[in-house]
């Protein structure tokens, strides 16, 4: 009966429900974009030979992995309303709730993915760098064209996954009172007074997700083998 | 940006609105005491479930094995606040009568803690679990076989020969780990559970001074941070066994 009773709540709640995880997939979707963007050049200034970068970079780095999520998603949220509104001349009344969550997750997860590019960055073969430098091309150059296309191929699997742990941080936008797919199944619970089956219900589907999604990085790992490189 | 906006570092000071005889420094601290308490805590069920299912993971025994397995599937691919949410609102619910309304009538910061630590521990637990395994599977294959040829049972050979190098094997992963428990920590604000992230955000409310309170916060967990990594290094060079990797001594 409890089943049959969960199916007509959940069905009823369905556009809400799937609002809320579209939500949640386009904070993954512009973190995952952004982040492994903006991580890809943090990775590059550390290892660039110029100090100030390098210490920048280490610097961000360290600084954003060792505050909680939860801390930078408050930061975002008192912190980007006000950008906005000095930048662009918005009415601070704009809901800014995504704007900030995805500016929050785009920033933090750069921290995660740099480490992640900087060890496949290390892991190409120096000569590379040798050779494309006496090609004639400057660091730059070569580095855009030839080490971090290839970089990036090696940790695709490991930049998969952290998007799949991304995926699940999502969730804690409930900090900031944004409708995602959690806060969404919270607030129908709340509303209908089912939080037991609205909890197991929202658990279920991330846990489907995820597997199914950690399961297409083991067949690309496996099967689905990239055009080799030279 | 901030032309409109006053700092007052003196607002820490101040004595707190609500009567109680302590100043906006001492709910941090508070929440400092919870965040501590919360994170050693759980980092020791962690610890225990995680050597527990890492070495189930990597017994002969199929079965064993996957448990370990559907353990780690589970408790990684569930978002944290989904299974905090899980252990504080539905466990009760899904417990014998008796003993739900018997949780429900512990006081609620009790019933938060509980929830909280259990659940970052079980949580953490799978972290620990892929790292002790990780750890194992790292030693030469001749260690067991070696271990079990002279006559050590298969729990001895765990006790006495594998566990000890892996457990040293695993300690710098550990390390991000104990970090980590810190951090998640953090979580617990959303059931209420008034830990350091939590009192930031209770301050912004009663003082109207969001940046310092939020950079106190910030600078406690950097902090926190900071320690866990020259404690676990000075665990690191204590316990290091000679010819093996990052040999320092």
């Amino acid at each position: 009966m409890i089943a049959i009773d969960l199916l007509s709540d959940i069905t009823n709640s369905l556009p809400s429900l799937a609002a809320g995880m579209v939500t949640s997939l386009k904070i993954t979707a512009i973190a995952v974009v952004f982040g492994i963007v903006w991580g890809a050049i943090l990775a590059v200034m550390r290892l660039s030979s110029f100090r100030p970068f390098a210490l920048f970079a280490q610097g961000y780095v360290m600084l954003l992995r060792s505050i909680p999520l939860i801390m930078v998603l408050l930061w975002f949220f008192l912190m980007v309303p006000q950008l906005i509104q000095n930048l662009f001349g918005v009415s601070p009344r704009t809901d800014i709730r995504l704007v900030s969550a995805m500016v929050a997750f785009s920033l933090f997860e750069a921290a995660y993915y740099s480490e992640i590019i900087r060890a496949g960055i290390q892991a190409v073969s120096r000569g590379q760098m040798s050779a494309a430098n006496a090609l004639g091309m400057p660091y730059l150059m070569a580095m855009r064209l030839i080490v971090l296309p290839q970089a990036l191929r090696a940790t695709v699997p490991a930049l998969l996954t952290q998007g799949i742990v991304l995926f699940q941080d999502t969730s804690l936008v409930y900090v900031i009172g944004l409708a995602d797919f959690f806060r969404s199944a919270k607030n129908i619970a709340d509303r209908d007074g089912n939080t037991v089956e609205m909890i197991l219900f929202a658990g279920s589907v991330y846990l489907i997700i995820s597997l199914l999604a950690s399961a297409g990085v083991q067949f690309l790992q496996r099967g689905g083998r990239y055009v080799k490189v030279g | 940006m901030f032309k409109n906006y006053s700092w007052d570092w003196g607002v820490f000071l101040q004595p707190v609105s609500t009567g109680e005889p302590t100043n906006y420094l001492g709910w941090l601290l508070a929440g400092f005491y919870n965040t501590v308490v919360l994170a050693l805590s759980a980092s020791l069920i962690a610890f225990a479930v995680g050597v527990v299912m890492g070495v189930l993971r990597t017994t002969p025994n199929r079965w064993l094995a996957a448990l370990g397995t559907t353990y780690v599937g589970i408790f990684r691919n569930i978002p944290v606040i989904v299974q905090l949410f899980a252990w504080y609102f539905v466990l009760p619910e899904l417990l014998p009568t008796s003993m739900g309304t018997w949780f429900k009538q512990l006081p609620a910061s009790t019933q938060m803690m509980t929830s909280a630590v259990l659940c970052l521990g079980l949580y953490m637990g799978a972290r620990v679990c892929e790292l002790i395994r990780s750890g194992i599977e790292t030693l030469p294959k001749g260690q067991r076989s070696a271990a079990l040829a002279l006559g050590l049972t298969l729990p001895q050979a765990y006790r006495y020969v594998l566990l000890p190098v892996a457990f040293r094997v695993a300690i710098p992963p550990l390390t991000s780990e104990m970090i980590n428990v810190f951090k998640n920590s953090a979580v617990a604000s959303t059931i209420g559970l008034l830990e350091l992230s939590a009192q930031a955000q209770q301050l912004v409310d009663y003082t109207a001074h969001p940046y310092e309170s939020f950079a106190a916060a910030t600078a406690v967990y950097i902090s926190i941070n900071v320690i866990v990594v020259l404690i676990m290094r000075q665990v690191e060079v204590s316990v290091h066994l000679p010819g093996y990797i990052g040999g320092k001594s």
